[in-house]
Parts: structure tokens; C-alpha cells; sequence
């Protein structure tokens, strides 16, 4: 079974954005850009699942800049065996992303596509159900624990009171959760090895889909800053303030 | 226009988030609810009476006992085709099944509003909420999920809407529901809880972290949180998890004990009404969001503000 893995260049976590004084989005030059931390857990599942032998091939897919190649190597220096580049500067929704993957499902058809469950740039988690939605097949989101098991696929998912699991057809779309594993981190050797690795570059109009955004982005503020607080020096006086406050009676 | 609300529910009870959701929706025109679901008849009757409802749909079948997204999401979009927009709260259920209908309508979702400017105008957080877009919406019909903390709740009574019973889509068949495991909760609900306590790394150990964040929790009739590395580290259960990739919280007060305050976590508590530190580095960057900071070790002050309590 073949699994595709999405993957996206996105500012790095760690990094606090700022945002651009003109209101028109938030400033990504000179900023580190990294994997998204969710697909880096997609990746690593879908190295896991080969290792168990589950899986045969593992390919990686992002939609973006030229700079994303460098995700896409690091997703190659993980353990995918190629890789795949959608070349575009323009940025690209959820939804025009779910249509090029689908495009690209057409063509490769994976058993699984493995994405994580939201990109930490627009915080949107969508896009694997969108992709499940048009490929018409089961979404098992917010993953904790996969299992696969014939042509079918058991799904561990975070819900808001706890876990649930589904039974999912193959193929299937799986969108992973921060604790479904802990990302692998790239050799020295292995990175020198995926820089030989085949990595197809392809541009949007290879796929005749319309990508055009939906959503016009009028402006970009930062949130209401807190007013400073003050400092209590002993748990009497932080006891008096919460009584102040009606919280403790 | 004319809305359609996702009603979340659960052994027969309806669930707050979505009376957030039917605020939102009253904004944009008429409010109709979907209850889909087996043995769904009180859920319908209760959800009927919220304030500024209209219509209630209802689906009762055994496809939509679990409310798999590949059964439902079919279901929504042949009642979107005399509705305007479409409204789910940004639970896990909202999140799961919303832009399965999006892509199905071909449209884009919009996610996570926390308000309504106009009919296709919103604002919604983004970059762990370091960054607030204005967005407006191109497409003909609308799909949404909302912040349950953004908005006020619709009241659960005053409401007469008509039930009317919508014709089962059927079993896609992809999917089946296996099991589930809840976490028993004998304090309020995170999301919905007015004042929370949450627990860091600083905790030390679950035993630790039970001994010494519920006393302080139950004597404030308190909800209980975690950051993410309390709840990696195995103290409680990830569901307690508040932040980006957990659950978005904004109590009345929220006390952060042994939390250092990463972006991440910020993202999930910072529109908390008021926000208590505690905590022994005096310059963890919690220090910078909360209303009200005690440096010192939380092994010491936990235990005697409880008692003071």
C-alpha cells in the first residue's frame, strides 16, 4: 500500500508572528519556516506503518513556494521514498489544496493519505476533510492511534470528552493529533541521502484545477492586548484580591 | 438569510456549545437547528424551546447514532439546499463534520469565528490567536464553525420553534463507529466552567498534580485544565489540555499554577476574563497576560491558599 503524506512550510512554532503594521497579514520575511509540527507526526506515522509492513512506498506532497522543497527534503530525510512539489506563490485555501491532493490521489492512488490535522499558520483544519469530502471516502481526524488491519483501518480519535475509535474502509484519509507519535529526527547520512531522492515539481494548471481564493482577507490586526496586572506578594493579599472579585467567599 | 445550526448532543442532552452557535446564527437571519442522532425526540423537544429558534429539523436514525461525518455530511447538504449558511460550534464533532459540507457545497469554510460583521464578513484567530484576520466570504453559502467563548448562549428557554422530521440519507457505509472511552468528570466542564484551575509541568507527577491543583479546584468549584507538557507527561488525561491543539477556554478566572505560558498554551486561555499566576520564575512569560502574579513555590502557596479559601 502506497501512503501520500501532505506536508506544509509554515512558520516555525517557536517563533511569536508579528503582525505587519499595515494591516495586511502577518510578516514572514526573514522568519524561520519549518513543517508543520502535525505533518511532521503524519510523516513519522506513515515511516512507522511501513516499518510494521503495512505500508510499501511513502509519498510526500506539498503546495507552495520553490522554498517548500526544502520541507518536502526534510520529509525525504525522515523516510519518504519521493516527493512531490506544487509550485505556486499565490496562497492557496484548504479547498483549492483539497483539489489539487485529489488530483494527485487520481493519479497515485494511496491506500491512505495521512495529514495533520491543522497547519499553525492559519489554523484552519479543514483540509483533510475537504479531500475525504471529494474523494468520497471515511476522514478518521484528530488521530491518536492507528491501526491497520486488511483493508480496513482502525482509527483512535481526541474527541472532547475523550477517545473514540471508527473502523474506517481503505483508502482513507487519517489527520493526526499532537500525541498519535514523537517525530523522528533526520540523520546526518539520511539527509545527505534525500538530497538524491526524486522530487517531481509540478505547478497547478498541470492539474486544470481553479484555486482562486473564496475568502478575501480584509485586514489582519493583533489581538487586544491585557492590560498589565500587578504583582501580590503573599497568598493573603492574592486571597483578598479573589475575594475582591466575588470568586471565594 | 436562512441558517442552519449543528445541535451537539449527548445520552439525550443537549450541549451548551451549541446555544453559542445559535447567538451567532441570529445574527445572520433566521435560526433552524438540525438534530440528527438515534432516539433523538428530547433532544429535539429541548433544543426547540432555545431562545430565537425557529425550525428544528430532525434526523432520527441509527446511521447517525455516533455522528460519523460520512453519514451526516450528506444529510446537511440536502438541507443546505434551502438554507443560507451553515453553523457548527469548533468542537471536535463541529470540526470533524463542517468542512466535509464545505468541500460538498464547494465552498470554503470559515473557521472558528469570534464575531459576525456582516452577512459574509467575519473575524476569526489565527497564528495560535497572535493574529486576528478579517475575512469576507465569496461564496453563495456560508459554512462556519463558531468559538463557543466568543459569543453569549442563546437562553435554553423562551424559544417555540416547530420539529419537523427530515427524511434519513442513509449509511455511506465507509465508516462504522467502534467504541469510545470518556473521562468521568466529576467537576464542571472545561469549556463551559466559569472559573478553572490548570496545572503545569511544575506539578511533578500525576499523584502531584491531584494532590495538589483539585483541592484548590474544588474549593473554587473549579473546572481543571493542564498545559500540554502536564499532559504529555502523563499528570492527566489530554482532554484536560487547554491551548492551540487543545481546548479553547475563557472563564471568569483562570488560575495558571506551574505554567510557564508558551504561545501555544496562551492561545487557548488569554481571553480569560481574569488570569492568576503562580508561579517561582518571576520571569515566565505568564507573568506578561496575568491580571494578578504570586512568585513563589506553588508547593507552598497551592496548600495554604486553599486553606485560606
Amino acid at each position: 500500500m502506497k501512503i501520500l503524506v501532505p506536508v506544509k512550510r509554515v512558520i516555525d512554532y517557536n517563533v511569536k508572528p508579528r503582525v505587519k503594521a499595515d494591516g495586511t497579514g502577518v510578516d514572514l520575511a526573514n522568519v524561520k519556516m519549518s513543517m508543520n509540527p502535525f505533518d511532521e507526526i503524519a510523516v513519522e506515522e506513515a515511516i512507522r506503518l511501513r516499518e510494521k509492513g503495512a505500508a510499501t512506498e511513502i509519498v510526500a506532497i506539498s503546495i507552495g513556494v520553490a522554498k517548500a522543497q526544502e520541507t518536502l527534503r526534510t520529509a525525504l530525510a525522515m523516510g519518504a521514498d519521493r516527493a512531490i512539489l506544487i509550485q505556486t506563490d499565490d496562497e492557496v485555501e484548504p479547498l483549492g489544496v483539497a483539489k489539487l491532493l485529489a488530483k494527485v490521489v487520481e493519479e497515485e492512488q494511496p491506500g491512505l493519505i495521512i495529514l495533520g490535522k491543522q497547519a499553525i499558520d492559519d489554523d484552519s483544519n479543514q483540509t483533510g476533510q475537504m479531500l475525504a469530502a471529494l474523494l468520497g471516502r471515511p476522514q478518521g481526524t484528530f488521530a491518536s492511534k492507528v491501526e491497520v488491519e486488511g483493508d480496513s483501518v482502525s482509527v483512535t480519535r481526541e474527541v472532547d470528552g475523550g477517545l473514540e475509535t471508527v473502523k474506517l474502509s481503505l483508502p482513507a484519509i487519517i489527520t493526526t493529533d499532537l500525541r498519535l507519535n514523537e517525530p523522528r529526527y533526520a540523520s546526518l547520512p539520511n539527509i545527505m541521502k534525500a538530497k538524491s531522492k526524486p522530487l517531481a515539481q509540478k505547478t497547478p494548471a498541470d492539474y486544470g484545477v481553479d484555486i482562486a481564493p473564496r475568502l478575501e482577507t480584509l485586514k489582519v490586526v493583533e489581538p487586544p492586548k491585557r492590560s498589565a496586572g500587578i504583582k501580590v506578594a503573599d497568598v493573603d493579599e492574592l486571597v483578598a484580591k479573589l475575594k475582591a472579585m466575588g470568586v471565594a467567599a | 438569510m436562512k441558517t442552519l445550526v449543528w445541535v451537539e448532543h449527548e445520552n439525550g442532552h443537549l450541549k451548551d456549545a451549541t446555544l453559542a452557535v445559535v447567538t451567532a446564527a441570529s445574527k445572520l437571519g433566521e435560526v433552524h437547528l438540525i438534530v440528527a442522532g438515534e432516539g433523538v425526540g428530547a433532544v429535539a423537544d429541548a433544543a426547540a424551546r432555545i431562545a430565537g429558534v425557529q425550525k428544528v429539523h430532525v434526523a432520527d436514525d441509527a446511521a447517525y447514532a455516533h455522528a460519523l461525518a460520512e453519514n451526516v455530511a450528506p444529510l446537511i447538504v440536502d438541507l443546505m439546499g434551502h438554507h443560507d449558511a451553515f453553523l457548527a460550534p469548533a468542537t471536535s464533532h463541529g470540526k470533524n463534520i463542517a468542512p466535509r459540507v464545505a468541500a460538498l457545497l464547494d465552498v470554503m469554510q470559515i473557521s472558528d469565528i469570534l464575531s459576525v460583521e456582516s452577512e459574509d464578513t467575519f473575524t476569526r484567530p489565527t497564528y495560535a490567536g497572535n493574529a486576528i484576520a478579517t475575512v469576507k466570504s465569496k461564496d453563495a453559502k456560508k459554512v462556519i464553525t463558531v468559538r463557543g467563548t466568543a459569543f453569549e448562549k442563546a437562553a435554553t428557554e423562551g424559544g417555540s420553534g416547530t420539529i419537523e422530521a427530515v427524511a434519513a440519507t442513509g449509511d455511506a457505509g465507509t465508516s462504522s463507529f467502534v467504541g469510545a472511552e470518556i473521562v468521568k468528570l466529576e467537576r464542571p466542564e472545561l469549556t463551559s466552567a466559569k472559573i478553572i484551575v490548570s496545572g503545569g509541568r511544575a506539578l511533578k507527577d500525576g499523584p502531584t498534580f491531584e494532590a495538589t491543583i483539585y483541592p484548590l479546584a474544588d474549593k473554587l468549584g473549579a473546572a481543571v485544565g493542564a498545559s500540554r507538557a502536564a499532559v504529555d507527561a502523563g499528570y492527566v488525561p489530554n482532554d484536560y489540555q487547554v491551548g492551540q491543539t487543545g481546548k479553547i477556554v475563557a472563564p471568569e478566572v483562570y488560575v495558571a499554577v506551574g505554567i510557564s505560558g508558551a504561545i501555544q498554551h496562551l492561545a487557548g486561555m488569554k481571553d480569560s476574563k481574569t488570569i492568576v499566576a503562580i508561579n517561582k520564575d518571576e520571569d515566565a512569560p505568564i507573568f506578561q497576560v496575568a491580571d494578578i502574579g504570586l512568585v513563589g513555590d506553588l508547593f507552598k502557596i497551592v496548600p495554604e491558599l486553599t486553606e485560606k479559601l
